[in-house]
């Protein structure tokens, strides 16, 4: 689903944030970008939802390469990648159900149908109760919840996020993690990037460690770090995470992982 | 089953109220906008409302073409008479009239209220006056002015008085009248966009935040573009309205006095106020102008907005 191949970016007047970054995410995966911040994970989230393009290598998404597609073809393209931000980016001014609508309204969904899939959405993050309130109403959690409502709602098959968890505390934050978890689970590939390994520990999945613009660890599936190899060796802090084995990893990673390993 | 048709129809009108709902939301703004764009359309469509009434009051006059032409006083009637006719075997006279000095003189007595007074004359001191009517196709400067360097070589002719150097004097000061309106149609036109323009790149700069959010999920520049392309439209209507209402008030104020005047003058002129076919053309240019200031602005200033 996401490949990168030798991927560097400079910005303009700045370090290098990626320095030939090679890594890939299988069909159907769920994968952290982890690293501390200015690593380079929103960078990668960045490159692939082309909201920034690399100034050297190769950006793979859903088998097309992001450098083929014009600046006319990028709305069509975003539209099969859900995108959740830290800060939400919710329209303040509207309630969550026309947040949620945004993008089956932009995509010319029929109205009768947008009503249907908010709800679903709304109904998938426990919100629907709160359907006609607007975002400042609501929690930073519950904010962050129709924000992945609004990223699942077209039912993209991709889903990124960028640190989603960084302004919640680690009850909403593990929540938060369940639930994408569960779109992973009914075939969504998620790609989340956060700096929070301490939560990740409860979520067999594979870690792509990221530092200072380089991946030095997961960059593909066979190379996946066990828990226990974790580089910042920190304990699980929640009991839930005790019970997940480290052997749950391959599990999670779907049969399509195994185009990944040959590559 | 709505069809694609039916759905971008009526996403397209839910757009169309929806803009018009953000503009009630902030009424003051909205209506300063309007406003503006409506006095910068009632300047040259009151100004044109001028130059065709001042046409349509002057209209008869350009007509008279008519030359006086004074024989010396010593012509006898018959001479007179002889000239006439053969002025009326001309190409380029349509008629000739003779009014011999015993009509002009009745005519003039009956016009001036002057009857005693010529009564101590005692002799009548109006020459024979035969007033030619040029055809119409001979009714230009040009053509008037060969015929009157004709009948002036004549013998027995004192004076010709061709009468159009005033009309020529009007029609080119109405013409430079018309340009004017022109002129200032096409300058306050450009200030309609340039407002409606800036307006809403304003509005676009407020409004940063959610069409950075709507290009994240995957907006066209074009989706993120037509409210701001309905909010233009809708300045349109409201400026072009009240263009219209200025301008008609306008009119109405001066009804009155104009028809005094008129009748002053023994005219039954009237102010012609506005018709649909000044009003439609009005509001489609104001539509038009608000929706192209609107549209520079919009593709402009949406394409600038990159989601970061």
């Amino acid at each position: 689903m996401i490949r990168f191949i030798d991927v560097y970016k400079r910005y303009p007047n700045a370090r290098e944030a990626l320095s030939g970054v090679t890594f890939e995410i299988a069909t159907g995966e769920l994968a952290f970008l982890t690293g501390h911040s200015g690593a380079g994970k929103s960078s990668i989230l960045k490159l692939i939802a082309l909201i920034e393009r690399p100034t050297r290598g190769q950006v793979i998404v859903d088998g097309r390469s992001t450098a083929a597609i014009r600046s006319g073809g990028i709305p069509q393209f975003r539209r099969k990648i859900g995108v959740v931000f830290q800060d939400h980016k919710l329209l303040n001014d509207r309630p969550i159900a026309d947040n949620v609508a945004l993008p089956l309204i932009i995509a010319g969904v029929s109205r009768r149908e947008v009503d249907k899939r908010v709800r679903a959405a709304l109904d998938q993050v426990g919100l629907l109760a709160k359907e006609r309130c607007r975002p400042l109403e609501l929690s930073t959690g519950e904010q962050q919840r129709v924000g992945i409502a609004r990223a699942v709602v077209a039912k993209p098959p991709l889903l990124i996020a960028d640190e989603p968890t960084g302004n919640l505390d680690p009850e909403l934050a593990l929540e938060i993690m369940q639930l994408f978890r569960r779109f992973n689970e009914v075939g969504v590939t998620v790609l989340i990037a956060t700096h929070d390994v301490h939560l990740i520990d409860h979520f067999p999945a594979r870690r792509i460690v990221l530092e200072a613009g380089r991946v030095i660890a997961g960059g593909t599936a066979a190379g996946t770090p066990p828990l226990e190899a974790d580089p910042h060796g920190m304990a699980p802090l929640y009991p839930t995470a005790a019970s997940v084995p480290p052997t749950a990893v391959p599990t999670a990673v779907p049969p399509t992982a195994s185009v990944v390993r040959t590559a | 089953m709505a069809t694609a048709l039916g759905i971008w129809l009526g996403r397209h009108a839910q757009t169309f109220v929806g803009s018009l709902g953000r503009l009630a939301q902030q009424p003051a703004a909205t209506a300063m906008t309007m406003a503006v764009v409506a006095i910068a359309l009632a300047l040259p469509l009151f100004l044109n409302v001028l130059l065709q009434n001042t046409r349509a009051a002057t209209e008869q006059w350009n007509q008279a073409f008519d030359l006086s032409v004074y024989l010396v006083r010593s012509v006898d009637p018959e001479r007179a008479q002889a000239i006439a006719k053969q002025l009326r075997t001309r190409s380029d006279v349509a008629q000739v009239r003779l009014v011999t000095p015993d009509e002009a003189l009745a005519t003039f007595r009956a016009a001036s209220g002057f009857g005693k007074a010529l009564d101590a004359l005692g002799d009548n001191p109006l020459p024979t006056t035969l007033i030619v009517t040029p055809t119409l196709a001979a009714s230009t400067a040009d053509g008037t002015q060969g015929l009157e360097a004709h009948i002036a070589a004549l013998r027995d002719v004192d004076l010709v008085q061709l009468d159009t150097e005033w009309v020529q004097r009007l029609e080119a000061m109405l013409e430079v009248l018309k340009r004017v309106v022109w002129l200032t149609a096409a300058l306050l036109g450009m200030g309609v966009v340039i407002i409606v323009g800036n307006t809403i790149r304003l509005d676009i700069l407020n409004r940063k935040a959610e069409i950075e959010v709507m290009k994240l999920v995957g907006a066209t520049d074009g989706f993120a573009r037509r409210p701001f392309l309905y909010s233009g439209l809708w300045y349109g209507l409201g400026g072009g309205l009240g263009a219209l209402a200025v301008v008609g008030l306008a009119v109405a104020l001066l009804a009155g006095p104009v028809e005094r005047l008129a009748g002053l003058y023994g005219s039954r002129f009237e102010l012609r106020g506005l018709g649909w076919a000044t009003g439609l053309p009005v509001l489609l240019a104001a539509l038009a102008l608000s929706w192209l200031g609107s549209w520079i602005a919009a593709s402009r200033h949406i394409r600038a907005v990159r989601p970061s």
